[in-house]
């Protein structure tokens, strides 16, 4: 039992490693990249292909109305854009706050019966005319030159998606300055991927697509709540290209309490695993190229392990924590033995070293991931509380998506 | 295409850090039990100097016997041997024969703590500890803590501990002469058999030869 518990341990700090060492290498490989598209991209566009950008709200009234403005204000041909408010049959006033905009020349307003995100995208869709379309959530804020910024990428005629780089609102609780950092690791994951061919999710907030894609391989579909992962991976299954533009930015309202975000993460952790399952003949499938041989797999097999080991560390500190409370409780504090130092008592096993080395690793992939998103590394709050608070939260909705996988409960959207 | 070069690099460095782990762990885990061997080596030798001493004694009287008499060593080598049984990278061969040496000298200096403590009229003050390791055991692991806290508190008290299911012909027959029961945490003071959990305090108290030997150990007569 033992054995098998340390080869797991093993098998699942080698992955990780080869993970984050897979990623350092692609980094190393197009950081010129990097460099050309953060100068040149969206400098000198000749021809503006038009564009609409559909915004679905459910009783998103504190928000909608920045998200259209946002729009409204975009560096773009104001002939060439348009977009279209769809109300999802909200409770609240988000109608009236769609109406204030009713009279705008470049906005046309929907309004259905509540049928969830993908059935308003849909409806919309059905009224769009132009060469690209988007959405933009109705709690998401696009920087004015991020469309200027991925039309660019639609000149490889191969290109059929383009997804931003999205980054956190205005952080303010410790919540949402942990997915600040989680999100600039995000960032630097995607362009990554991008480079592999291999993104997975074209996410809510402003993924650009060519409207064809939904003439030729239909709308969105549910996608067990996840619609925007769910067409990703119908379109890698049809082998249409999607890629990152980091320098293209749209901010989004994190939540800001846990039990906002532990629903919002169950429902990314469950969409992912159900679609995966759903696309599971593109696994170990050297027809889809790295996604298909590499990343659906590690993607995968991360969330086991990534649970394995944190289960395995956090058990580990806690029976520590244990016996020195039986410690104490048998002798109270010895000074004595609590400040002398021995180098032979400290743990130097394989485990230890190997751990440190993938948290090593991690670091220089986190200042990548922060320079990359902010331009530059700054040592901020938002760090500190990810490296100490993380590893708590995470194995709470990494284990509750993999309990309802396996057992089939349904999950909730809010 | 994939781009199957970088698989294998990236497969590479990993194999190379991990290689590097448990290269480097061994070597470390070998300088481990290096120090053990030697302190073992410096004990033994303290044993000796201290057998020598003893024989010299015919020659002498207890007051000429220095206060550092016997090994101070014991204590620290037991905590050190202990720390490492729970070390999987460290050689189980190297480690099983360390430990043997270790019983073997604890039972070399309890047999000269007995003599002088005979030969000078000094109280006993030390305690033979049996433990398991065998089977969970909780309250060997308390009394171990209990055991270190008060060889802290009185550095002259010698505590001689065994690992109750070792297979040494030697602990078997100090297991066979004081009769002890596999009712493990068990301890030997003053002859007689203690079983279960004491505290520090419960120690004190049963033990009151302790007390007595926080003045001095080795009161000659």
């Amino acid at each position: 039992m033992a054995e098998t518990q340390t080869l797991i341990l093993y098998g699942s700090l080698f992955t990780s490693l080869f993970f984050e060492v897979f990623l350092f290498i692609t980094y190393l490989e197009v950081r010129e990249e990097l460099k050309f598209e953060e100068k040149h991209i969206g400098k000198d566009i000749k021809q503006f292909p038009t564009a609409t950008i559909i915004v679905p709200c459910f009783n998103e009234e504190h928000t909608v109305g920045k998200t259209i403005k946002s729009i409204l204000t975009l560096d773009y041909p104001r002939n060439k854009l348009s977009v279209i408010l769809v109300n999802d049959g909200s409770t609240d006033r988000t109608m009236r706050e769609l109406n204030k905009f009713k009279n705008h020349p470049q906005i046309k307003i929907l309004s259905k019966k509540n049928g969830g995100k993908h059935t308003a995208l849909n409806l919309a869709l059905e009224k769009v005319e132009s060469e690209l379309v988007g959405c933009l959530d109705a709690d998401s804020f696009v920087n004015s030159d991020a469309l200027k910024r991925i039309v660019p990428f639609f000149d490889d005629s191969n290109i059929m998606a383009v997804i931003p780089s999205i980054k956190v609102f205005e952080p303010r609780s410790v919540l949402q300055y942990i997915q600040k950092i989680e999100y600039s690791w995000g960032i630097f994951l995607r362009r990554m991927l991008s480079s592999l061919g291999a993104l997975y999710v074209a996410p809510g907030p402003f993924s650009i697509f060519r409207t064809q894609v939904f003439r030729e391989l239909g709308g969105y579909r549910e996608g067990h709540h996840t619609e925007d992962l769910e067409i990703a991976m119908r379109m890698q299954k049809h082998h249409y290209k999607i890629v990152n533009s980091h320098g293209a930015h749209v901010y989004t309202t994190a939540p800001k309490r846990f039990p906002a975000l532990y629903k919002q993460r169950v429902r990314w952790t469950y969409g992912f695993l159900n679609n995966a399952i759903d696309y599971r003949e593109m696994f170990f499938n050297k027809k889809y190229g790295h996604i298909g041989i590499f990343i659906l797999p590690i993607a995968t097999s991360s969330i086991f392990s990534t649970l394995y080991i944190i289960s395995n560390t956090l058990w580990n500190g806690l029976s520590k924590v244990f016996d020195a409370l039986v410690k104490f409780q048998t002798i109270g504090f010895n000074w004595k033995s609590s400040f002398s130092f021995d180098w032979f008592f400290i743990d130097t096993g394989v485990v230890p070293f190997l751990t440190l080395s993938a948290i090593l690793m991690t670091l220089v992939i986190l200042y990548l991931s922060i320079k990359l998103a902010d331009g530059r590394f700054r040592f901020t709050r938002g760090i500190f509380y990810y490296l100490i608070l993380y590893i708590f939260l995470a194995p709470l909705w990494l284990s509750k998506a993999v309990f309802s996988t396996i057992f089939r409960r349904q999950i909730s959207w809010r | 295409m994939i781009d199957s070069k970088k698989y294998f690099i990236a497969f590479a460095i990993t194999a190379v850090i991990f290689g590097t782990a448990i290269f480097v762990s061994n070597i470390i885990g070998q300088k481990k039990l290096d120090d053990v061997r030697v302190i073992e080596n410096r004990v033994a030798l303290d044993i000796l100097s201290s057998e020598t001493q003893f024989a010299l004694l015919e020659e002498t009287s207890c007051k000429d016997i220095a206060p550092g008499f016997l090994s101070k060593e014991l204590g620290s080598l037991g905590e050190k041997l202990s720390y490492a049984e729970n070390q999987t990278e460290l050689n189980t061969t190297d480690l099983e024969y360390l430990k043997r040496s270790y019983f073997l000298l604890e039972i070399k200096d309890y047999l000269l703590m007995k003599r002088l403590t005979e030969k000078c009229g000094i109280r006993p003050t030390f305690i033979l500890y049996f433990y398991s390791t065998k089977d969970a055991c909780e309250d060997c692991e308390k009394m171990g803590y209990v055991l270190t806290a008060l060889r802290d508190k009185y550095p002259d008290l010698r505590v001689y501990s065994f690992d109750y299911h070792f297979d040494l012909g030697a602990i078997k027959t100090l297991i066979s002469i004081y009769k002890v029961k596999p009712d493990l945490p068990a301890m030997i003071i003053n002859t007689q058999t203690y079983y279960g959990f004491y505290s520090v305090e419960d120690l004190e108290k049963t033990v009151p030869a302790l007390k007595v030997k926080t003045t001095s150990v080795l009161k000659t007569n």
